[in-house]
């Protein structure tokens, strides 16, 4: 059994790093990621962890860094944050294209300008596409947790690709919670060694993210797609077995007071803590409303979706994030297109809130709940709300 | 290579895409994007294997009666050859005249 302690998210983070026994860590610290970095930093230096720390200038080296220790096999680790999730963008495609199982935290932070070192989904949203398997987490425990199944999960030989475990800036990195720390053993039986079906090795020449010109390249994505969409089956499998070893659950949609309900709030990271009390609150008013959240965000769970919201009448969505001169939220435009073609489909309020670290307390998640049923009933003007800003 | 690219499905590709047969220019045509390709009157040809070795893709090679010709597999269509030929053996034509 695993130990209760009183710890800071981040510094749990990278012990739950040292317990899956990274090889290979690569990072340039950016807040709020840094503490997650400094603590690994820490743990090499000090013997703790065997590993290579590579220091680097800058997140775009950071993950190149990270592709070739990839790429010879090691298991390799890095954490970032907003500015710095966009200058690895374009090494994030070459990460998942060479289908390199490269585990990332990613402490959300907002994009500048102007600039703003805070809690926000945009560096998430604006990497979605980019072939990496998107995990986003509620709290310390899950974070913990979902690093140790990301691990599995990206080196599984039905995978083979990269994997982002995403927490709020601030809201999670910086909070001190309660977490069961599960044990070296525990996590040694759960992990098995990481085994590369293809690595750089001088007896075995290989090339690696190879030209493709047009007449492979279609095919080389494809084959990378059919990778992605298989993966969901696998992750369940590995979360299954997680929650038989150390008794958590963990599914890609979580519904939260959903039986029966016919109005949801759907929310995505820390803020569902928050988003319940406001549902138990209103609940307990005579409101009929329930919360969904989605963990797994690449790949979509489109089914697990579809049956979490089939008998909702009206979902109403917080992004914290703004799809600028776009419909809306970029989670809500995703969750109006996966349900297009459903026949009965519940209508969609959009609201963006939370921006740059603007907390939502309990009051102003029952007003959004409220002012979204109620914009539901007689209607939107617009395509989408902004949550809480000064008129 | 047991396919050509133009062959390979998506079941075929190795994992991320991966190169693990060492290859070479030679598995692959390189030279279906000319506009123009070489074309020769051996009547007058010197056999001095100038254009030979003025090639830049050194994809001229001596025929059994040793007159020097370009494979239009790998010929660029440059025209080098036609520019240095000193009896004007070699005319460039478009691709698509005969």
């Amino acid at each position: 059994m695993g130990k209760r302690v009183g710890v800071e998210v981040s510094i749990a983070l990278a012990d739950a790093v040292k317990l899956a026994d990274a090889d290979v860590i690569a990072a340039y610290p950016i807040t709020p990621q840094t503490h997650i970095v400094e603590h690994l930093a820490e743990l090499v230096a000090e013997g703790e962890l065997d590993a290579e720390y590579i220091p680097v200038e800058s997140e775009h080296s950071a993950l190149s860094a990270c592709l070739g220790s990839a790429a010879a096999g090691a298991r390799t680790f890095t954490a970032t944050a907003g500015q710095g999730l966009e200058l690895m963008h374009e090494v994030l495609y070459v990460a998942s294209g060479m289908r390199l199982p490269i585990i990332m935290a990613v402490a959300n932070r907002a994009l500048s300008s102007p600039l703003s070192v805070w809690g926000d989904h945009s560096d998430a949203m604006a990497v979605r596409d980019t072939g990496w398997i998107q995990i986003f987490t509620e709290n310390g425990q899950e974070v913990v947790d979902q690093i140790i199944c990301a691990f599995r999960i990206a080196e599984d030989p039905n995978v083979l690709l990269p994997v982002m475990v995403h927490l709020d800036g601030f809201n999670l990195s910086h909070v001190i919670e309660p977490i069961e720390m599960p044990t070296e053993e525990e996590v040694c039986d759960f992990l098995p060694v990481r085994r590369n079906p293809l690595t750089l090795h001088p007896s075995k020449p290989v090339a690696m993210g190879d030209f493709a010109p047009p007449v492979v390249y279609t095919e080389a994505k494809w084959a990378q797609e059919q990778a992605m969409m298989a993966v969901k089956p696998t992750i369940l499998d590995i979360w299954d077995d997680f929650a038989k070893k150390f008794g958590r659950e963990y599914k890609p949609v979580e519904c939260y007071k959903c039986d029966g309900a016919k109005n949801l709030l759907f929310t995505m990271g820390s803020f569902s803590e928050t988003a319940m009390t406001a549902v138990d609150k209103l609940r307990d008013a005579g409101v009929d409303i329930g919360l969904i959240r989605l963990r797994l965000w690449r790949p979509f769970p489109f089914e697990e979706f579809r049956a979490a919201v089939k008998n909702a009448e009206t979902l109403l969505v917080l992004d914290r994030c703004i799809s600028s001169g776009g419909p809306g939220g970029p989670v809500a435009s995703e969750l109006k297109a996966a349900l297009y073609n459903e026949e009965k489909k519940p209508k969609v309020v959009s609201f963006v809130g939370g921006l740059g670290g603007r907390d939502i307390t309990v009051a102003g998640f029952e007003k959004i709940i409220l002012d979204g049923l109620e914009l539901a009933a007689k209607g939107q003007e617009r395509e989408y709300e902004i949550v809480g800003v000064r008129e | 290579m047991a396919k050509s690219e133009f062959e390979l499905t998506w079941q075929d590709i190795e994992i991320g895409a991966a190169v693990t047969e060492p290859g070479s220019a030679a598995a692959y045509k390189t030279g279906d994007w000319k506009s123009q390709r070489p074309t020769y009157d051996f009547s007058r040809c010197l056999k001095c294997g100038i254009c030979y070795v003025f090639c830049p893709e050194g994809c001229v090679r001596q025929n059994q009666k040793g007159h020097f010709e370009a494979n239009p597999y790998y010929c660029k269509g440059c025209g080098i050859c036609a520019y240095e030929c000193p009896t004007r053996v070699i005319v460039m034509r478009e691709e698509e005249e005969k």
